[in-house]
């Protein structure tokens, strides 16, 4: 605090010196308070400058301050004080002012690092204690209580509650926790009281992989940022040869020396990173992490893209689809069907009681005398009656026609197709599927509109889901019972031709993703390979993070490219105009850094750059669970 | 071999990099030093017999101003 009112006292100082130094030009522009006034500016302004001019001496670097240095005691050589007073407090004042710019565009992270809880509530021997975070240990019980910040990660012992875990996933939407379920740090138990035992503490928790991870994807150099700084390092040498050749030729020093100054290639090598840095942070906090600039470069630059098709594009597991039942009440029938069912880890069983749960029937717990027959379905005992529920190896022959002409059209349309008796007559039949993630629909037309040439879909599954699920999102193209080679080869044939993006759930995709030119892993909370190998990690289940993320890169990439474009036309206008003497050391060192700060202000704009869309557009709410009208 | 990381205030021009990196190689027992430019912080590699308030101090004499040091 004390050393920034301390700064902004020193910048004040030097302005009121500047005013002074510009009315004594004017006024009595060869009077010795003029000079006086003036060398006071360069030294008090310069001090900082000058130091670092001879440290890069020492380690041979053609910096910036070396440059001004040796521009302002020339300048003092030839008797123009004024120039050299400008020219160091505009300098100085530049600096400042860039500094400011340039922490915005870091800001992203600095506020998911100040999201990290302080405190937990430790339970030892059945009594609470709250202790600082960094006493917790891994196995520890705690107790997080409505409203509290998870304080690290565990999973839920005991207790269930709604966590907001937007700042990990980016997701607005409450998630549902209970027993056994993985807890991140920092996210929030919005209601609740949970037990939790702690997995990972300090800097293996999640939220510190993120950040760990963003600040490497920050500092990971892509290749037009290589590029800059090389051109950067030898722009540099060759200016400070042509003012010597300029000096030598002209015998003008001022018009050397103000070549020099002009030199100096700041919002040039500022241009590029800016931009990755600000998109990187804002992304981040939506859930979308990318490695680097390149990823971005490369994802921007996409135009086929490959799905997985199981736990990307779809959720991963079943969800009951049709019920179709012959002269019994659907909802009865359910309703028995996940009563027997209650405590089956299957996860079949778990779809058909996720079902009735949905429709909000009540179940009640109930002796059944349940006989598992494994790979075909379970028997049970229900009112004096016997049930059998299971696929049709569970039953020896079926007479009735019209129920095998169901049967055989839930099966060739690609459901998993239960077969439920009571006392050997047929009640119904449940139809499952996996079901497709919410809004996946808008997402693939989203990827169209934004001029993506081809979507196709990448399967070891069955053709006859493949097909069905390809039909519904309108896939350009789909390959289905294919080995994990094959995925590869099919991505491998398209090398050469388009850049491709490779998008799955990261965990069996390692081969895919080498062939394509960018990938992307969807839910990687937690998943620590999906984190490292993809190059873009969207953290939540939210497929449409998917399109954010391509918008973001690419909007990403056209911040970049405005930047260099108006850095390279800035030289090359001031170069022009120091050769036609028509711009001052002064003019020149002025434009240099309101250039410097135009790119770095561009480039936050990226921080303020929100994808709307999503939100605030209406969507066609996706009947996943609406019962097919077919049967 | 020890490890330490340390916080600088916003590191704003790319040879300050070279600066720092160049001054820290140098000293006795430092291993490697690495400036991460955009998170503003120092990596250093070093025997286990330096002090991070010796590399501390390196740092603040060249002009910049630590914040936070975490060793491990």
């Amino acid at each position: 605090m004390i050393r920034w009112i301390n700064k902004q006292k020193y910048i004040l100082f030097l302005t009121v010196l500047f005013v002074v130094s510009l009315l004594l030009n004017e006024v009595i522009p060869h009077h010795f308070l003029t000079f006086t006034i003036m060398t006071l500016l360069t030294l008090c302004a310069g001090f900082h400058i000058f130091k670092k001019a001879i440290m890069d001496i020492r380690y041979k670097i053609i910096g910036i301050d070396l440059l001004v240095t040796i521009a302002v005691v020339a300048a003092f050589i030839i008797g123009d004080y004024f120039e050299a007073a400008a020219v160091t407090y505009l300098f100085t004042l530049g600096h400042v002012l860039e500094k400011g710019s340039l922490e915005k565009t870091r800001s992203a992270l600095k506020s998911l690092m100040n999201l990290k809880p302080k405190v937990a509530r430790r339970i030892e021997n059945k009594i609470e204690n709250m202790i600082s975070l960094s006493e917790v240990n891994v196995s520890d019980i705690l107790l997080v209580k409505q409203g509290e910040m998870i304080p690290t990660d565990g999973i839920i012992m005991d207790g269930q509650g709604q966590l907001d875990e937007q700042i990990m996933t980016g997701e607005s939407m409450p998630v549902d926790k209970t027993k056994d379920d993985s807890l991140f740090g920092a996210t929030l138990l919005l209601s609740g009281y949970l037990f939790m035992k702690v997995t990972h503490v300090g800097e293996d928790t999640s939220l510190s992989k993120i950040i760990h991870m963003v600040e490497e994807a920050q500092d990971q150099k892509a290749k037009t940022q290589k590029f800059m700084e090389v051109f950067a390092s030898y722009y540099t040498p060759l200016i400070v040869l042509l003012s010597i050749v300029l000096l030598i030729v002209t015998k003008d020093m001022r018009l050397a020396i103000t070549m020099l100054v002009i030199a100096c290639p700041g919002a040039l090598v500022i241009a590029t990173p800016v931009s990755y840095v600000s998109g990187i942070g804002n992304a981040a906090k939506k859930g979308i992490l990318f490695k680097g600039g390149d990823s971005i470069e490369r994802l921007a630059k996409g135009k086929v893209m490959f799905f997985d098709k199981t736990g990307t594009l779809t959720k991963g597991k079943p969800e009951v689809k049709v019920i179709k039942t012959y002269d019994h009440d659907e909802n009865d029938l359910l309703r028995i069907a996940a009563t027997a069912e209650m405590y089956s880890e299957h996860p079949l069983g778990q779809a058909i009681v996720d079902e009735a749960k949905r429709r909000g029937i009540h179940l009640q717990d109930e002796h059944l005398n349940t006989t598992f027959v494994i790979g075909k379905g379970l028997t049970f005992e229900y009112n004096e009656a016997t049930y059998k529920i299971g696929n049709h190896k569970l039953y020896d022959h079926i007479m009735d026609e019209r129920v095998n002409k169901d049967i055989d059209y839930l099966e060739s349309s690609g459901y998993t197709t239960l077969i439920m008796s009571q006392d050997e007559r047929i009640l119904g039949l449940i139809g499952l599927m996996d079901g497709l993630r919410d809004h996946a629909k808008d997402v693939m037309n989203k990827l169209d509109r934004l001029g993506i040439k081809e979507r196709i879909m990448l399967t070891g599954d069955q053709a006859k889901v493949a097909h069905l699920i390809s039909k519904e999102l309108e896939m350009t193209k789909t390959y289905a019972s294919l080995l994990p080679e094959d995925k590869a080869k099919i991505i491998k044939s398209y090398q050469g031709k388009e850049l491709s993006i490779f998008v799955g759930d990261g965990i069996n995709d390692a081969v895919a993703l080498s062939y394509a030119d960018a990938s992307i892993a969807m839910g990687g909370l937690g998943k620590d390979l999906a984190m490292e190998t993809a190059d873009v990690v969207l953290l939540g289940e939210d497929i449409t993070k998917l399109s954010d993320a391509i918008k973001i890169s690419r909007k990403v990439r056209s911040n970049m490219i405005q930047n260099i474009v108006f850095a390279l036309v800035v030289v090359a206008i001031l170069m022009v105009g120091v050769v036609f003497e028509k711009v001052s050391m002064s003019l020149g060192m002025f434009v240099h850094e309101v250039s410097v700060l135009a790119v770095l202000m561009n480039a936050i704009r990226l921080l303020r750059y929100d994808l709307g869309g999503l939100k605030n557009e209406t969507f066609k709410s996706q009947s996943v669970h609406q019962v097919s009208p077919h049967l | 071999m020890k490890k330490t990381v340390i916080q600088l205030e916003t590191v704003t021009c790319p040879s300050c990099i070279k600066r720092i990196e160049g001054t820290l190689g140098k000293q006795k027992g430092v291993l490697s030093a690495v400036v991460k430019f955009n998170a503003s912080k120092v990596e250093v590699n070093h025997e286990d017999n330096i002090l991070s308030d010796d590399l501390t101090k390196v740092i603040q004499q060249l002009g910049y101003h630590v914040i936070e040091v975490h060793q491990s």
